[in-house]
């Protein structure tokens, strides 16, 4: 530890003393805790168990994680959506523009070496190959998750990812263009939107919240499990669009620093 | 199929459809209309929770998402429990948030909806905590109110000051809400079980290491939330940060809630085998005690009156845990007129901290000294809020008065006193605040050496003419009003006797869950509040006020020594609030070694 | 199996260091890292509840009634708790990032606007 850390940080060496004092028995009683679980690899669950035997039979369903996140379970799934909802809006609070300065400007060469060289003609064109291909998987993964591993939110964060390739392989300011946010807000909004209706229609229809409203088609079919399918792409819709939103937003960040410095 | 029978998702789906509606709109939803549709839906909101209460009276409703009720006694799909403890703390949760919005129409001019669509998912968050019954579902509501919060706190980005709040009360409440999923994990390996009711029947009745940690882990992060010391230091940099309607809905219910968590999870599941005056009950007094005055002491040297304010919340929260380890129905009982009495309370008093902000531009008690005389009707608001904090009739009357009635029944003498003390020195801290500030009296420096605070907090709303606008005075007046049917009106009483017996009463929660039975929990009989704790304590905390605004009359020598002698007192206290997130975190954990230990020794 | 502890005591472990992390951090970018690296211990903890020896992935697609799976509850808590820190993550760093454009550093030391 050095002199320096010392003189900012007077409080350094109490504070890692402190921590290790309540960290070691802390973690310790942890460890001595979890041992006494099941050993793992031999547990057992009735309640996993029954919904393994169950899936199959009465959602039609092949992957029984995606019958429990958008059926058996899917109120927390719900809640799960709004939280990433909730916290893009929080993103976009927090970095909204404001005209006020920064308060010292003394990251002016941090600045200048921290610039992004231009993108290569090899990441361009690999980049831009790649997006269509991304969001083929992405959209395939969103609408497949009842009958093989995946869902919403795996496809939706697949389908980000395909906007993401857009920003590595053109520049930022194309990217900008190609994702006006008042859209994108409205497409995640339109997600989280839809998944709440639903829930609303099984209320509507005289069922519980979130009940299964559609019939079942034959399994192994894309239609299979019911409103599983649509919540699934309510949700793959949401998390697309938080996560495009949130890269967008820290983008936008990251160009308005970059004008700044310039 | 009855109106109760569909109204349980009511309280979290709507705000959430709702928010999700704004969204859409984005920044392009016109001001007036947002604040419509957010004020109609958290009043909606009330209404479903109250008729709910109502309901709940005699049972709990038990409502399954998805309609996937027991399968061989085991519950496939999450349920709703709805008690009378969560319906009536969910009411309060929905009474604040349109207050806080009501209080906030002249508030926010620049994202548009934004504001409302956080503050409407915060309500889903309180609502969903209180009603749910299953552990992984509490978690989601935890991290959605959380998650809404966080961003709630940062509203104010273009300061540092914010951001570093939000920072640390992000940080280590994440911490807490991991330490959730290590306890349900451990039960779930344990039990293969996340309903809670199913958990309290699976879990047996012998206590080992395991049942042990897994009760620490949910209940640290309650504490954390809950805002006990060691865990406390988020709660002042989150509030002091926060704008006004948001610090209502944090001190006002979801502090609150962090007690109401413990609470819920220990008398649904570990009830039986972890009974609370076996150990525990030790435990939680000694730590509740130790908040308590701590929050009243820090809260009496604050000058910033947001930050004075959230130390105190600290300081009641302190009592509020204690009543709930005197481990009765009516100790239950008094927790519950407790919570939601300082909750009312206090969110007058965050709601007439931000009238002092709106009219007079700070809230910093010393630099505002006689600049509020000419507007009286704030410094009185200001002042009976902060006589409610000491158990007058609109704050936490009732729960003071059965809290120590039935603590003298059990000899614990030291818990009185330091009810007494935290009500009277919270108090007396607030109206301190409050004489200076609306009738000039008191020295200019402050008379506990100041220990700091961010300096000075820019205005929130556009400077308005001499006159306050209507809507910004009625919210506090109108939680002022609540506060006394509550701790007044008979039938309410009734409903929190009702709670504390269901609360009590484990094996008919079990019963109600899983096999559908219809029996009455015994409610305690709860006598009416005592004029005592209506009187004294309020006219004590009055003259601690006069007495510290009258110091500077004292001889000046005098003044110095005693100046001298506490701060050998203050200066550690202060080096220890040092605002630093790392800080924070190390004493979270010191913290959480120290009741892990405490309660495995308890079990050996 | 003899060896079956393992998971538990790796969860215990990350837990640990990455309370360590938070503690010690000097970057809030750095900070976040270890907050995340603290969640991977629940992680961790619940797969290793979850897993059945010798079972299959919960796809249940030419499995034989009788072969043993793997508990899929675990999976479906587990992606809400992916979610949960992913948002987290991005809260806490959209807060570092605007912090570094007031203050011009992200060392928690160097913040001293609150305190007391």
């Amino acid at each position: 530890m050095s002199d320096d850390r010392d003189e900012l940080d007077p409080g350094a060496r109490g504070r890692t003393i402190l921590f290790f004092i309540g960290g070691v028995p802390l973690i310790g009683l942890l460890a001595a805790a979890m041992v006494q679980l099941p050993r793992s690899g031999a547990g057992h669950s009735l309640y996993g168990d029954l919904l393994v035997g169950a899936a199959v039979r009465e959602r039609h369903v092949t992957d029984v994680v995606t019958a429990i996140n958008f059926d058996y379970r899917g109120f927390d799934t719900l809640g799960e959506e709004l939280i990433l909802f909730a916290s893009v809006m929080g993103v976009l609070l927090i970095l909204r523009k404001s005209d006020e300065q920064p308060a010292c400007d003394d990251r002016e060469d941090e600045r200048q070496t921290r610039r992004a060289p231009p993108t290569s003609e090899a990441v361009r064109a690999l980049g831009l190959g790649m997006i269509g291909v991304t969001l083929t998987f992405g959209l395939y993964i969103i609408t497949h998750g009842q009958l093989t591993p995946g869902g919403g939110f795996q496809g939706g964060v697949i389908v980000a990812t395909a906007w993401v390739l857009l920003y590595l392989a053109g520049d930022a300011r194309a990217y900008e263009r190609a994702t006006p946010k008042p859209v994108v807000e409205a497409f995640e909004a339109v997600g989280a939107l839809a998944y709440a209706l639903l829930g609303f229609a099984g209320l509507l229809a005289g069922l519980s919240f979130l009940a299964n409203l559609l019939p079942l088609g034959p399994i192994a079919t894309a239609h299979s499990g019911g409103t599983i399918a649509l919540l699934s792409v309510a949700t793959g819709r949401e998390v697309a669009g938080g996560f495009v939103l949130l890269v967008t937003s820290f983008v936008e960040e990251a160009l308005a620093e970059r004008a700044g410095s310039s | 199929m009855s109106f109760s029978a569909i109204l349980p998702p009511i309280p979290v789906a709507l705000p959430l459809l709702t928010a999700a509606l704004l969204g859409f709109g984005g920044k392009h939803t016109p001001r007036r209309l947002a604040d419509a549709i957010a004020i109609a839906v958290a009043t909606l909101v009330t209404c479903a929770t109250i008729y709910l209460a109502i309901e709940a009276a005699h049972h709990p409703i038990v409502y399954w998402f998805g309609g996937w009720k027991l399968r061989s006694g085991v519950p496939l799909g999450i349920a709703f429990v709805v008690d009378e403890a969560g319906a009536i703390l969910a009411s309060t949760g929905g009474l604040l948030t349109t207050l806080a919005l009501l209080f906030s129409l002249h508030y926010f001019d620049s994202v548009g909806a934004l504001f409302h669509a956080l503050m409407l998912i915060f309500l889903a968050g309180v609502c969903g905590f209180c009603l749910t019954g299953d552990l992984f579902n509490l978690f989601v509501w935890f991290e959605l109110m959380s998650a809404a919060a966080f961003g709630l706190c940062a509203y104010k980005a273009e300061e540092p000051a914010p951001l570093q709040g939000a920072i640390n009360f992000a940080v280590t409440n994440t911490i807490g809400a991991f330490f959730i999923v290590v306890g349900l994990a451990l039960l779930y390996g344990r039990t293969g079980a996340l309903n809670l009711a199913e958990l309290g029947r699976a879990i047996g009745p012998t206590p080992d290491l395991l049942v042990v940690i897994a009760f620490f882990s949910l209940t640290l992060a309650f504490l954390v939330k809950g805002a006990i010391v060691p865990f406390h230091f988020w709660l002042a940099d989150a509030h002091a940060v926060a704008p006004t309607p948001v610090c209502v809905l944090f001190s006002g219910i979801m502090v609150e809630l962090g007690i109401f968590g413990i609470v819920r999870v220990h008398s649904a599941i570990f009830a039986g085998v972890l009974p609370v005056p076996g150990g525990l009950r030790d435990v939680f007094l000694v730590a509740g005690g130790i908040t308590a005055v701590l929050g009243a002491v820090m809260a009496f040297a604050q000058r910033h009156l947001k930050r004075l304010l959230a130390y105190s919340t600290a300081s009641h929260m302190g009592i509020a845990l204690s009543a709930w380890a005197l481990a009765s129905p009516k100790g239950l009982a008094g927790g519950i007129a407790y919570l939601v009495g300082h909750g009312l309370t206090k969110a007058a008093l965050f709601l007439s901290a931000g009238l002092v902000l709106h009219t007079l531009r700070d809230v910093d008690e010393i630099k505002l000294r006689g600049r509020g005389r000419s507007h009286p009707l704030v410094g009185a608001i200001l002042a009976l809020a902060a006589l409610g904090l000491a158990g007058a009739p609109w704050g936490t009357l009732l729960g003071d008065s059965l809290l120590d009635d039935l603590a003298m029944k059990q000899h614990l003498h030291g818990f009185v006193i330091i009810s007494w003390f935290a009500g009277i020195v919270t108090a007396a801290a607030a109206l301190r605040a409050a004489g200076r500030i609306f009738l000039g009296f008191g020295a200019r420096e402050p008379e506990a050496p100041d220990v700091g605070g961010i300096e000075g907090e820019a205005p929130e709303t556009a400077p308005s003419p001499r006159r306050v606008p209507v809507p910004m005075l009625l919210a506090p007046i109108a939680a002022l009003i609540c506060g006394t049917l509550w701790n007044l009106w008979p039938p309410l009483r009734q409903s929190i006797a009702n709670a504390a017996g269901q609360l009590a009463d484990h094996a008919g929660y079990l019963a109600r869950v899983l096999r559908g039975a219809q029996a009455e929990s015994i409610a305690p009989h709860l006598a009416p509040p005592s004029w005592v704790h209506a009187v004294i304590p309020p006219l004590a905390a009055l003259a601690l006020a006069f007495l510290t605004l009258a110091r500077s009359r004292l001889p000046f020598a005098m003044r110095r020594r005693a100046a001298g002698k506490l701060n050998i007192f203050w200066r550690p206290l202060r080096r220890l609030h040092s605002g630093h997130v790392g800080d924070q975190v190390a004493w979270l954990t010191f913290g959480a070694a120290l009741f892990a230990v405490a309660f495995a020794l308890l079990y050996r | 199996m003899t060896l079956w502890f393992v998971p538990y005591l790796v969860a215990a472990w990350l837990f640990g260091w990455g309370l360590y992390g938070i503690v010690s951090s000097r970057n809030l970018v750095h900070l976040v890292l270890c907050l995340a690296l603290l969640q991977t211990a629940t992680y961790v903890l619940l797969m290793g509840i979850g897993w059945r020896a010798g079972g299959v992935a919960p796809v249940l697609v030419g499995t034989h009634p009788g072969q043993s799976v793997v508990d899929p509850i675990v999976q479906a808590l587990m992606l809400t708790d992916i979610v949960v820190e992913a948002t987290v993550m991005a809260l806490l760093l959209a807060m570092a990032v605007q912090l570094y454009e007031r203050l011009g550093t992200v060392d928690p030391a160097c913040m001293r606007v609150l305190r007391g």
